[in-house]
């Protein structure tokens, strides 16, 4: 059962094979029995789980249920949630209950879908392998000793682990593509402005998109629909007619011309993940598609333009958790500077403090040009090289993280190591352009993520070439072992 | 040594939009603590600002004022800072491209003479919160009812010489954002406050002073004391030997004097950047050529034609265009068809005297400007006479009726029929046969007596200049 897609999920409750509820209790079961040993979630709400179940059986029975009515969905603890515990990862919003819920969550209940609960994430989003988290770290269900991937390993991890059939991500980096590479399951992260940021809890704003993370093209097709969209309370959200997702996916692709950037295949890849892309790149040539070999010359500086412009737009973002109105306060300040302090000092995580000093420094009186305005001109030259690219090509193919997954602690102490697990990502988010991963083999036992880049706008195209690449291989119907029963 | 004072003034004018400039909260003054401050303006985890559209439309009717560049594309920027009133952490400003920029206005000196004074920039931004250090018990209370009210900042050129010039451009800039409706000028409240950037130079000396900034001076007369005791200060220093030092000082009205509040060295480093949740603004032609058409006659072109057309002296329409409404309430008297010298007259003395005394806004004034021109129509026609008019006036105030009502129900109209009056004459100088002998004999002062003997006969209602007329040629 909880190896079915959106779709068979969908016409099993619509054909009244079974019931939401009954397939709520499945996931709040599976979530009991299993999520001790993975940790994808923060926070499970089953008694609001079930009623709104019982509501959406009422819909289906009555014969008026959507395509998503009683689906249950895991939200990212990064959306806020009216009366449910918005964390962030972090201790500094232990305690923090928004009275209000992210555009994003009310679009999925207005699809009628059942929220199983809130999954773990690195604390604010900023983390490669969801260790920086408040609630511990996120394990691999392919492998336990191995990380997820971040940040949004929870529900990654939650979804590979048939802990919940579809989840919400949210990618600043290529916090939605490399936790869904490392963790076998396939996730998009939009254009920049296709869903609104509303209520999704800020990291660096020009860079964040929330996503669907799934276990098929199809699937993310659902979700998405449901997730796009105007939204006047977002001014970067864009007014723009959301396409029928499905309704393109089974487009031929014979023809398709397949970018390669030579840069995603040089030093720091690992040979079996190159191996498993270059094979999935065979698959696509064998189905007619065309290979070309294209340059992103600029795209070795996404890294270091990155790691200035987010946690520039990090500093900022986060100076309201300051202990006064919300949050993590510390006991007995002294006086207002100590309550900054000691408050701030004490509510964020190492990672989060390291970024948000960078930050801080790179905005300074005198650094300003030399950083932040630099890494806002790279960030031209890079999103160019994708113009240029785009000119030549239908959409962009490549590993979506150099590696499989390692190991839990393995980079915890080497920042600069952890910043490169995102190498290939995060070009895409400077750019603001749509990007998705999609399994495609393993590595000794750990699985592999194929990356596509589209245009501006191009989720159809994205998503149609996902599907066609799914229904050619097998990749993204592989589970877990120890999860599958 | 000779000192020449350098003055730059940043006025701060609250935008009167009726919600938040990046939030649908209102922004009415007074409210219960925290009762107005939606998600976005307490800074929770996740909201997002949203432009009001109102508050751009204000800011560019200002710059199109005051003959500025609205700028086609301008931008948001943060400021940040940490404060307990500042929910986010950081201000939405704008700091590199500012959405007014180059503008001046004309003020008028002592002397009579006029002079220009430039306005470098004015921009957009929000208000931060209050703090509140009283009734808490050594505890600090926060009310952010007033953080995302809609400032615009405009900032002017070091132009001004004297704090008289500083009051001047000051009370320019007031009248100016009320002509224009985009500001309540409720100094009171805070909505129009003022921070000055005073320096001292030797007279003739190219270069500027050190200059030190007084904060939020909250009326025009503080103002002109805080600028005279500061650049007092200074000369003080520099007289002494000593250095300016830049710093930022606070204006102490009880004990007239500035003190520091922190130095250049303390300055905040604001790390200015672009604020990523929200796009450049960008105005077309076609939007700032509707707010162009929306303009109102600006005080300046209002003063002209009141001294063209209504043939008013220009110090009386200089009084009578200070504010939009006294202007209107001008124009509205004369509609009764009276004449524009006695309205400007009855106006500026006998009207603005009594809402003095009583306390009262021209807006809350009992006599209407329908009723005051009624009332201007009987002095021009000679029904009563100025003097009588007082009397009307007073019965309007009281809320007697129009003028016309007053003068009938208790007959105030003037005696021009010069028989009666001759009567009147008559009997007063048959009573008094010693003071004519006075009179005739050349003693002018005692025509006074007659004339106040006859009027009060009249009970004040004989046309004075025909009572005159007609003594002198009795007397004679």
């Amino acid at each position: 059962m909880q190896n079915k897609t959106l779709a068979e999920l969908a016409t099993g409750l619509h054909a009244k094979q079974f019931t939401s509820v009954e397939l709520t209790q499945m996931y709040l079961d599976r979530i009991a029995r299993f999520d001790k040993e993975i940790n994808s979630y923060v926070t499970v709400t089953p008694e609001k789980a079930l009623a709104q179940a019982a509501a959406a059986d009422t819909l289906l029975r009555s014969g008026r249920g959507g395509p998503l009515t009683g689906i249950p969905i895991a939200h990212k603890d990064i959306f806020c949630t009216d009366g449910i515990r918005t964390s962030c990862g972090s201790r500094m919003l232990d305690n923090f209950i928004a009275p209000y819920d992210a555009s994003v969550v009310t679009r999925c209940y207005q699809a009628n879908m059942v929220v199983l609960g809130k999954t773990n994430m690195d604390e604010f989003a900023m983390g490669s392998s969801n260790e920086t988290s408040y609630y511990g770290p996120v394990k691999n269900p392919w492998d336990l000793a191995a990380v997820p991937g971040g940040s949004s390993g929870g529900s990654a991890a939650a979804v590979a682990a048939g802990l919940a059939p579809v989840a919400t991500g949210t990618d600043t980096g290529g916090s939605i593509r490399q936790p869904a590479a490392l963790c076998g399951i396939t996730g998009l992260k939009p254009t920049y402005g296709l869903v609104s940021r509303y209520g999704m809890i800020a990291f660096a704003s020009s860079l964040d998109q929330a996503g669907p993370m799934a276990r098929s093209a199809r699937d993310c097709a659902m979700l998405l629909q449901v997730m796009a969209g105007f939204d006047a309370r977002d001014s970067t959200s864009l007014e723009r007619l959301v396409p029928d997702y499905q309704a393109t996916l089974d487009r031929d692709i014979r023809g398709l011309k397949i970018g390669v950037p030579v840069e995603f295949f040089e030093q720091g890849l690992d040979a079996g993940v190159e191996q498993v892309i270059r094979d999935a790149l065979k698959a696509f040539e064998a189905r007619g598609a065309v290979l070309v070999d294209i340059r992103l010359p600029n795209s070795k500086l996404s890294v270091p333009t990155y790691y200035v412009v987010a946690p520039a737009e990090c500093s900022s973002n986060l100076s309201r958790f300051d202990g006064v109105r919300f949050g993590y306060r510390c006991q007995e300040p002294a006086d207002l500077l100590d309550l900054y302090r000691r408050s701030r000092g004490e509510g964020f995580g190492a990672e989060v403090k390291r970024r948000i000093m960078i930050g801080t420094y790179a905005l300074s009186a005198g650094y300003y040009d030399a950083y932040y305005l630099k890494a806002q001109q790279l960030r031209q030259l890079i999103s160019e090289d994708f113009v240029h690219a785009f000119k030549q090509v239908d959409v962009i193919m490549g590993p979506t993280s150099p590696t499989v997954a390692f190991n839990l602690g393995e980079r915890t102490e080497d920042p600069v190591t952890m910043y490169l697990s995102d190498i290939y990502t995060i070009a895409v988010n400077l750019a603001g352009l749509p990007g998705m991963s999609v399994p495609a083999g393993f590595v000794a036992g750990r699985p592999v993520g194929l990356q596509l880049i589209g245009n501006y706008f191009q989720e159809a195209r994205l998503l149609n070439v996902a599907h066609q690449y799914q229904q050619m291989t097998g990749w993204h119907q592989q589970v877990p072992p120890a999860f599958a029963r | 040594m000779e000192w020449e004072t350098v003055i730059g003034l940043e006025i701060h004018a609250q935008l009167q939009t009726r919600s938040k400039i990046f939030s649908g909260a209102a922004t009415a003054y007074g409210a219960a603590p925290n009762t107005q401050a939606c998600a976005v303006d307490l800074g929770l985890p996740g909201v997002l600002p949203v432009l009001n559209k109102e508050a751009v439309r204000m800011a560019a009717k200002f710059g199109l004022a005051i003959g500025a560049t609205v700028a086609h594309r301008s931008i948001f920027a943060r400021k940040n800072y940490f404060y307990p009133d500042l929910p986010k952490g950081y201000q939405i400003s704008q700091y590199e491209l500012p959405i007014v920029a180059g503008g001046k206005v004309q003020i008028e000196l002592e002397d009579g003479t006029h002079k220009t004074i430039g306005v470098t920039r004015a921009h957009l931004e929000e208000d931060a919160g209050k703090s509140l250090h009283e009734d808490f018990h050594g505890m600090t209370g926060i009310d952010l009812n007033r953080a995302g009210t809609p400032l615009l900042e405009i900032v002017s050129e070091p132009d001004m010489r004297s704090a008289q010039e500083a009051v001047a451009y000051m009370k320019k800039i007031h009248s100016l954002v009320r002509y224009l409706e985009i500001c309540d000028g409720n100094m009171q409240e805070g909505s129009f406050r003022c921070d000055a950037n005073v320096s001292v130079r030797p007279k003739g000396q190219r270069e500027f002073g050190t200059r030190a900034e007084l904060k939020n001076i909250n009326s025009f007369r503080f103002v002109e004391k805080a600028i005279n005791i500061e650049v007092e200060r200074q000369i003080d220093i520099l007289e002494s030997g000593g250095k300016v030092v830049q710093e930022t000082r606070l204006y102490d009205a009880d004990n007239n004097q500035t003190r520091a509040m922190r130095s250049k060295e303390e300055a905040m480093d604001y790390r200015y950047f672009p604020d990523p949740d929200l796009l450049p603004v960008a105005l077309d032609d076609a939007f700032l050529n509707t707010v162009r058409a929306s303009l109102p006659e600006l005080p300046d072109a209002k003063r002209r034609r009141f001294i063209e057309t209504f043939a008013v002296s220009e110090y009386d329409a200089g009084i009578l265009t200070s504010s939009r409404e006294l202007a209107d309430y001008f124009e509205r008297t004369l509609d009764a068809g009276g004449s524009a010298k006695l309205a400007a007259n009855w106006i500026i003395t006998e009207l603005s005297g009594a809402l003095n005394r009583a306390g009262l806004e021209l807006g809350a004034s009992p006599v209407t400007p329908q009723q005051l021109g009624g009332m201007i129509k009987r002095i021009d026609d000679n029904t009563i006479s100025g003097k009588i008019a007082k009397q009307v006036f007073e019965a309007m105030w009281g809320g007697a009726g129009d003028a016309d009502e007053i003068i009938e129900n208790q007959g105030l109209r003037q005696v021009t029929d010069s028989g009666a009056i001759e009567v009147l004459i008559d009997e007063i100088i048959a009573a008094n046969p010693q003071q004519v002998e006075q009179y005739r004999a050349g003693k002018e002062k005692v025509f006074g007596f007659f004339v106040g003997q006859v009027m009060k006969a009249s009970k004040g209602k004989a046309n004075p200049q025909q009572l005159n007329d007609l003594l002198r040629k009795k007397l004679q």
